[in-house]
């Protein structure tokens, strides 16, 4: 599913990602982890197309519309609602009965009772379990998330958890985490950054 | 890590043998200019000026358009390569176009008096493009490194090259109300000497242009690879 | 027909902002006000109708520039604009939905900017009105580019004045001869040439604009 060579990236001079070698077969589950500076950040936007390897071979089966992603901002706007973020994406990815899909990722999240509410009165934890719908909204195969679990709260993660678990040889998934052990029974691969 | 940029035939040739041309055209160029070419019945001394006014202009219009190419193959191709040299030709057109504002006041303090007129719609567009591509600058230098950057500076690169001739027209359209045209501009009759020493005026500042070029792209190229080096070094 | 209810989505998205928050048409519509009230003292008695019309596309124009500032910024705060990059709709798409539901804004502005202009000063023929509207595309075409090449920047707010100004000479032009002119024709088919130029290259360019 991803196939990476010698893949780097160069801000101008400053070296985001050092040169990285690395395949992940289709239901594969990677978990990246490397100290803070260590471009994980980096390898995930690229993997997820927000960016473009400044050297190397980066291939990634599928097109925008099979990939979901969590970064470091909920990618969500504040001054709409949980309804009316989810939907405006719903229409772009073009989820077939967008509605029903909506209902049933902000109930189990837990964010059927504030959907109709801005999402800036949000809560950390629930801006990003909001988020996290968001990414999951049009049932991704490749699942892209950039440490996950540390905007949410502890139901937040323990849904995840969940979620996690039945993706896990569905969809292939590629994450960063501060906590590795967390996700290890899950993991079929490991890299890590220096 | 080369210090040359590849490819092109015209870049095998060494610097120095550029700046050399360069340097004899333009001294061939004032002599022709203030010496040879016969004076102006109308004009006098402003026409003079004018053999190289209008080069200069061509030359910045030149810089423009390569820069916007190089533009082009950036967005196309991308490489860090383009996005030097669409910068470093932007750069030279802007000098060029200074220039053209600047002999072109000179011209219409010789020919009217005034340090600056509206009349002439070529020395009123390049004061808007003179304007636009300082902006150029203001928005490469705002933007940190990188292909951002880059892709940033190349698309304006392009607005730049679809603004002269929409400004061109503007101004052309603009006369009605603005200034109604008074004066007999630009071009004089030119005679067989005159033209002659228009043409080698011409290609004197294109190759005084191309020859600045080289040198920038040199320069600059030599800076990234001695902070490369460096880098590696430490 | 999927590019187009993809720009109607993502246009529908900011009227709706916009709605809810209402601060940025407000601001215009109170400063385009505010500037004509200057223009009147700036003026000397005797001044005629052509100067007259000329500061209202001064006005125009900064107005514009005033709504274009906050354009993305619905964009930059949650990082939305990831979001609609990431989408399988065409990049460019994010650019024609914003332009257009800025066109919306700067259309409404001038609702009450015309007729507080035809008030203060003196009336605009039908061809100043259609000069207008179509100083309108390119202004918002541009503009909403421009903004995005802005937010890149460190000095967002105060860079897009100085790129948006010299596009907008041939539009100012264009809309004071649609206005004053004895054969408006010219003009607004200039205006026509200047929105489709500019308004094809701006849908081509938009995705380098927020790609990195």
């Amino acid at each position: 599913m991803i196939r990476a060579r010698a893949v780097e990236k160069r801000y101008g001079r400053r070296r985001a990602l050092r040169p990285v070698d690395f395949t992940l077969e289709r239901g594969g589950f990677l978990v990246v982890t490397g100290p803070n500076g260590s471009g994980k950040t980096t390898l995930l936007r690229l993997v997820a197309g927000l960016a473009a390897p400044s050297a190397g071979e980066l291939e990634v089966e599928g097109g925008r519309g099979t990939l979901g992603y969590l970064g470091h901002e909920p990618l969500l706007y504040r001054d709409l609602t949980a309804l009316e973020n989810l939907d405006l994406y719903g229409r772009l990815y073009r989820v077939p009965e967008r509605r029903e899909r909506i209902g049933m990722l902000l109930e189990r999240y837990g964010l059927w009772d504030v959907r109709g509410e801005r999402v800036g009165s949000y809560s950390r934890g629930m801006t990003q379990r909001l988020a996290l719908c968001r990414a999951l909204l049009h049932e991704p195969e490749l699942l892209v998330l950039d440490e996950p679990f540390t905007a949410l709260d502890v139901d937040g993660a323990e849904l995840l958890d969940c979620q996690l678990a039945e993706l896990a040889g569905a969809a292939t998934v590629v994450l960063t985490t501060h906590e590795p052990a967390r996700v290890d029974p899950l993991a079929t691969a490991t890299l890590a950054l220096a | 890590m080369s210090t040359s940029s590849p490819n092109s035939s015209a870049s095998r040739i060494p610097v120095p043998v550029i700046a050399a041309l360069a340097a004899a055209l333009i001294g061939l160029a004032i002599v022709l200019a203030f010496f040879v070419a016969p004076e102006d019945a109308d004009q006098g001394i402003s026409q003079r000026i004018f053999y190289f006014h209008v080069p200069i202009a061509l030359t910045a219009y030149a810089c423009f358009g390569w820069g916007a190419w190089k533009a082009l193959r950036l967005l196309w191709k991308g490489g860090d390569r383009y996005d030097l040299e669409s910068y470093v030709a932007i750069h030279q057109g802007t000098i060029f176009g200074a220039l053209t504002l600047a002999t072109g006041s000179i011209w219409a303090k010789a020919s009217w008096g005034k340090w600056w007129v509206w009349d002439s719609n070529q020395l009123v567009l390049f004061l808007v493009l003179f304007l636009f591509y300082s902006a150029y600058f203001m928005l490469r230098f705002s933007i940190d490194d990188g292909p951002r950057r880059a892709n940033v500076s190349a698309v304006y690169a392009l607005f730049g090259v679809a603004l002269i001739p929409v400004s061109f027209l503007a101004i052309r359209l603009a006369e009605d109300f603005i200034h109604p045209t008074t004066f007999n501009r630009d071009g004089p009759q030119m005679t067989g000497t005159m033209f002659f020493t228009f043409c080698v005026a011409w290609l004197a500042m294109t190759v005084l242009a191309y020859a600045l070029y080289r040198v920038e792209l040199l320069g600059k190229r030599l800076d990234a690879n001695l902070r490369e080096l460096r880098e590696a070094l430490a | 027909m999927t590019y187009l209810s993809d720009v109607a989505a993502l246009a529908r998205k900011d009227l709706r902002l916009e709605l809810r928050a209402r601060d940025t048409l407000p601001a215009m519509l109170l400063f385009v006000l505010s500037t004509l009230v200057v223009f009147h003292f700036a003026l000397p008695t005797g001044a005629d109708e052509v100067a007259a019309q000329g500061l209202l596309w001064v006005a125009l124009v900064f107005t514009a520039l005033l709504g274009l500032a906050r354009a993305w910024t619905p964009e930059r705060e949650g990082g939305a604009l990831d979001g609609l990059v990431l989408a399988p709709s065409d990049r460019s798409a994010i650019w024609l939905g914003k332009s257009a539901a800025t066109f919306v804004f700067l259309a409404a502005v001038e609702v009450v900017a015309l007729p507080a202009f035809s008030l203060f000063f003196s009336p605009l023929h039908a061809s100043g009105y259609l000069g207008v509207l179509l100083a309108n595309v390119g202004i918002c075409a541009v503009g909403t580019l421009l903004a995005a090449m802005a937010a890149a920047s460190r000095t967002r707010e105060l860079i897009l004045p100085l790129l948006f100004l010299p596009l907008a000479i041939p539009l100012v032009v264009g809309g004071v001869g649609a206005g004053v002119s004895d054969d408006p024709g010219r003009y607004l088919t200039f205006l026509g040439l200047y929105d489709a130029v500019f308004a094809i290259l701006c849908w081509a360019s938009f995705e380098y604009v927020v790609s990195e």
